[in-house]
């Protein structure tokens, strides 16, 4: 029996009702009185200067309102970190990828706005252009960016103990290296927004944004507003997983077009345009060499890699931080060498997607213990076990471990997916792998230089004391942080989950650095829980002064009170509860417990409004190396999982059959909503394994922008999946809480990898794992085989190509 | 030159005049106002646009309002009865199968479909049935769930 009342339960999501009835608001179903519609130009071209852009034609097409390029919007750089602002909101000497924005119109009609868009004459140069990171390295390449020699957005250097002393005394050192492919994020609703500015000066800003604060920061930068006279406000959003966690070029071609017009103006990307701006996962290489001795102690990892980042920074300084030092932990390893280069290309620029930056290292280390388990002929999971970081333990490069399921996780998918009976005991083209992973819980600074709290929530109860209105700024996109806060709130109280009523995603709530690097159910949910116990302290101490009982002796639990010792005479304060509502039918009866509605409504009557308050922010973290910040959390979700498939050798294609998959988040608020994020992020991970790619022509033109061609996992592809729920009591999280959003995916890729390498003995070392590329990897692999045989023995192998 | 046409939604007719190249799902959204229906493509990839034209399930961004003319439309604003939620309404919210609820009206549309035609579908009969339909947040296991929760 849990010992909570609201939290730890599978309450229905408190948003669940309307979804399901079609009812819930997503920005474009908003509409307004004389509203406008916005439409970008950009650029055809992948690299190019501009030399001249008429827009005479465009403004002469009736029912145009105003259209706007760099002339009007003024050269105010922006972008995620200050450290790397390299955007404009539109280009002004010269087009970085095709997709760059160049122009926007305002019209009566979206008709209307594409046809003058497609008035507007630019003259361009063509430059030549870099696609790939060889190519923009190399010597003499056009540069994208002249602040950036070599087109390197960012490079990091960093080494923690002494790697080469390490590998010397290693009895067995290994080098692999694996290759992504650029992703889309492919949430369902494309991202749209409505700006409306005002006659008093004031900005209002609907968006399918991640994160209102950074976005209203941005645009009150970019646009010369104060802070305060802009308000975002973020409707339902329909999926998010990272690249809708920055301000966009529609957001502030929308304001900028509303304040000259001084209308509403609605703009939204279409798929295609989802594609051209990107910002969803980076192509990464890695390479990465692990020393171990005989016994499996992981003794030192040396590690290089490449990201090809696109036309700007977006997050690219945080991702390439990320790609190293997440590999810290969950395994002791004294010694880590990481050299990482993020990349300038012409092409849209990469972000942050579901696992930041660390996903694909995770992937290509993971693969690279299991052929280090093979070669000592230790079980993959014996040499995880091995050397498995503990709750306290802190990791090479600061990361503080202050809880740690991760023994526990192994040990479950180890145990309920029948492990020990199952490895190397499959018949052939039948393979079984496992893989852990861990994550942040919150990154541990903001994304800009501040000591701001990362999360303020206010508690309001209405007058009658009946209901708490909760206000918070942090952002639901799909993830269900309102149910989550919800239920913190009403715990933190002692009161039902139906008696509170929660209002987020408004920057006029408060401060909330938004929904990215898994912060919210941790910070927003302290914050939460502060203000709830701040609510419950005012109220037990109004009903301390008026029935004499000390406060200590006294507790809210499911909306009564609670006396701890002697009941006290409460029928005077009933009584004039009952005469403020006179001809209620719902007055309680006098034999009944005291309520939190009438103790509340006391409160009222001696205090006015009560109002709690809740903050949050990290303490100081990690490290004093450049870049320490990028990887401290004050907490760490971690999971393992293990992935039982079949392949087919004639064709190369791979059934994923089962997946067993453990997650530590320290306390699940609400169960059904972890086990979502859980399977969620194994169908993305799936999805990355077998087939995401954004393909471009030689043009740097995406070919597959559309989710018919960019094929994510359908009903049909995804196999039955246990989710199990480890909960290590987080002691810097709200009741013990941590994680789950971004770090159930890390397995996923990995775990398939090495269930691939089971089935077929044969490794793949580049992603997305597609039958022609699997059926390649076999087909090579039989070759050398026969060749080695034909050397020694002379004679052909036949059958699987598993051992 | 728009033409008006007759339709009926949810058991409402209409009147409206539409655009020869306006989509239905366009003129669902903006004309009728029933934004229960989401577009999250405009090309037929990701059903979350699906409505049940005539008792069969279409992506509504794939056909012309003019197309509906004289035709009976069940958009989500119409799944639900006079006495409250649909069974597979409340199922999606039991089994946790709602997650940023973008997909959920045309996946409910497809299920509902799904089970008219066939009220005891295998799971591969289901996983079939809402194959057109694209979720990014769940992983779809909690939504077979609920299909399978109500097909029994």
């Amino acid at each position: 029996m849990s010992e909570y009342d609201v939290i730890n339960t599978r309450a229905a999501r408190v948003d669940a009702s309307d979804k399901v009835r079609g009812r819930a608001v997503y920005v474009d179903d908003i509409k307004m009185p004389g509203m406008l519609y916005g439409a970008l130009l950009q650029s055809p071209l992948a690299h190019g200067e501009l030399l001249n852009i008429d827009t005479s034609a465009a403004e002469r097409l009736p029912g145009v309102k105003s259209v706007v390029t760099y002339k009007e919007a003024g050269l105010v750089k922006y972008g995620v970190s200050p450290a790397r602002y390299d955007e404009t909101l539109f280009c002004h000497d010269k087009v970085r990828h095709v997709g760059d924005n160049i122009a926007a119109v305002a019209a009566t009609d979206l008709d209307t706005a594409l046809e003058a868009v497609s008035l507007i004459k630019v003259e361009y140069r063509e430059l030549p252009a870099v696609f790939t990171v060889e190519e923009a390295m190399a010597e003499g390449a056009p540069a994208l960016h002249a602040a950036y020699p070599r087109n390197i957005t960012a490079e990091v250097h960093d080494e923690f103990g002494d790697v080469a002393a390490a590998f010397k005394k290693c009895d067995l050192i290994k080098t692999s290296s694996l290759v992504n492919k650029r992703q889309d994020a492919a949430f369902i609703e494309p991202q749209g927004c409505l700006a409306s500015y005002d006659f008093s000066g004031n900005l209002t800003v609907y968006s399918s944004t991640q994160v209102p604060h950074y976005l209203q920061r941005i645009i009150a930068m970019v646009l010369g507003l104060p802070v305060g006279k802009v308000r975002v406000i973020k409707p339902y959003v329909g999926g998010g997983f990272g690249p809708k966690a920055g301000a966009s070029h529609l957001e502030l071609a929308a304001c900028l077009l509303s304040m000259k017009t001084g209308k509403p103006v609605k703009m939204n990307f279409d798929r295609q345009q989802v594609f051209m701006h990107g910002r969803a996962r980076h192509q990464f290489f890695h390479t990465m060499t692990t020393g171990v001795k005989k016994d499996g102690a992981i003794m030192a990892l040396e590690h290089k890699c490449y990201l090809n980042g696109g036309a700007y920074s977006s997050f690219g300084i945080a991702t390439v931080y990320y790609a190293g030092s997440l590999l810290g932990g969950p395994y002791k390893l004294p010694n880590m060498k990481y050299d990482g280069y993020r990349v300038f290309t012409n092409l849209p620029a990469c972000g942050a997607q579901r696992g930041h930056g660390g996903v694909i290292a995770r992937a290509c280390w993971e693969q690279q213990l299991d052929m280090i388990a093979e070669e000592l002929g230790m079980d993959p999971i014996e040499l995880r076990l091995k050397n498995m970081m503990k709750a306290g333990d802190v990791t090479c490069n600061f990361l503080d471990m202050s809880s740690l399921g991760m023994k526990e996780c192994v040990e479950a998918v180890r145990d309920r997916s029948g492990w020990k009976e199952k490895k190397g005991k499959l018949p052939p083209g039948k393979g079984i792998g496992m893989s852990c992973g861990f994550f942040v819980s919150g990154a541990g600074y903001p994304i800009y230089r501040s000591d701001t709290f990362h999360g303020t929530v206010i508690i309001k109860l209405t007058e009658d004391g009946g209901t708490a209105l909760v206000y918070t700024a942090s952002a639901e996109i799909g993830q269900g942080s309102d149910t989550t806060f919800a239920m913190i709130a009403a715990e933190a109280m002692g009161i039902p989950l139906e008696c509170v009523r929660l209002e987020s995603g408004d920057t006029d709530f408060g401060v909330d650095l938004g929904a990215y690097s898994s912060r919210q159910t941790l910070m927003t949910g302290l914050a939460t829980k502060e203000a709830g116990e701040d609510i419950k302290r005012q109220v037990l101490e109004v009903l301390s002064e008026e029935l004499h009982v000390p406060i200590e002796d006294m507790d809210i639990k499911k909306g009564f009170i609670v006396f701890r010792k002697e009941k006290p005479d409460f029928s005077a304060l009933r009584t004039r509860y009952i005469k403020e509502h006179r001809g209620w039918t719902d007055n309680p009866g006098m034999d009944e417990e005291l309520s939190f509605k009438e103790a509340s409504r006391i409160a009222f009557l001696s205090r006015g409004s009560i109002v709690g308050k809740g903050k949050y922010k990290p303490p100081e973290l990690g490290g004093t190396h450049k870049g320490a910040a990028v990887g401290t959390s004050p907490a760490y979700g971690c999971s393992a999982q293990v992935v039982e498939l079949s392949v087919d050798e004639g064709t190369g294609k791979i059934n994923i059959e089962k997946m067993t998959d453990a997650h530590d988040c320290g306390l699940a608020i609400n169960r059904t909503s972890v086990e979502g994020q859980m399977n969620g992020s194994l169908s993305m991970g799936l999805g990355e394994a077998l087939f995401e790619e954004v393909k471009f022509d030689d043009k740097g033109r995406v070919l597959n922008d559309d989710l018919a061609e960019y094929k994510i996992t359908r009903a049909l592809d995804m196999p039955a999946i246990e989710p199990i729920i480890i909960e290590s009591k987080e002691p810097n999280g709200p009741f013990g809480a941590k994680e789950v959003g971004e770090g159930a995916i890390m397995p996923a890729i990995p775990a398939i990898l090495n269930a691939v390498y089971d089935a077929i003995g044969v490794r793949i070392f580049e992603l997305p794992m597609k039958p022609e590329r699997v059926y390649m990897a076999i087909k090579e692999y039989r070759r050398k085989k026969e060749e080695a045989l034909r050397s020694s023995e002379g004679k052909a192998p036949g059958g699987s190509a598993k051992k | 030159m728009k033409k008006l046409i007759r339709v009926t939604v949810n058991g409402v007719e209409y009147e409206v005049a539409v655009k020869p190249n306006q989509t239905l799902v366009d003129m669902i959204r903006y004309d009728l106002g029933l934004t229960g229906t989401k577009n999250g493509c405009g090309e037929g990839d990701c059903g979350a646009c699906t409505v049940i034209l005539d008792g069969t399930p279409v992506n509504s961004c794939l056909v012309l309002a003019m197309q509906a003319d004289g035709r009976t439309i069940t958009t989500i604003e119409g799944v639900e009865g006079k006495d409250g939620l649909h069974p597979l309404q409340q199922a999606f919210i039991e089994k946790g199968a709602i997650q940023c609820g973008f997909c959920t009206p045309g996946m409910v549309l497809s299920a509902k479909n799904l089970l008219d035609e066939n009220p005891h579908p295998t799971e591969d009969e289901i996983r079939e049935g809402i194959s057109g339909n694209l979720c990014r947040c769940t992983g779809y296991l909690q939504i077979i769930d609920a299909v399978k929760s109500v097909s029994k």
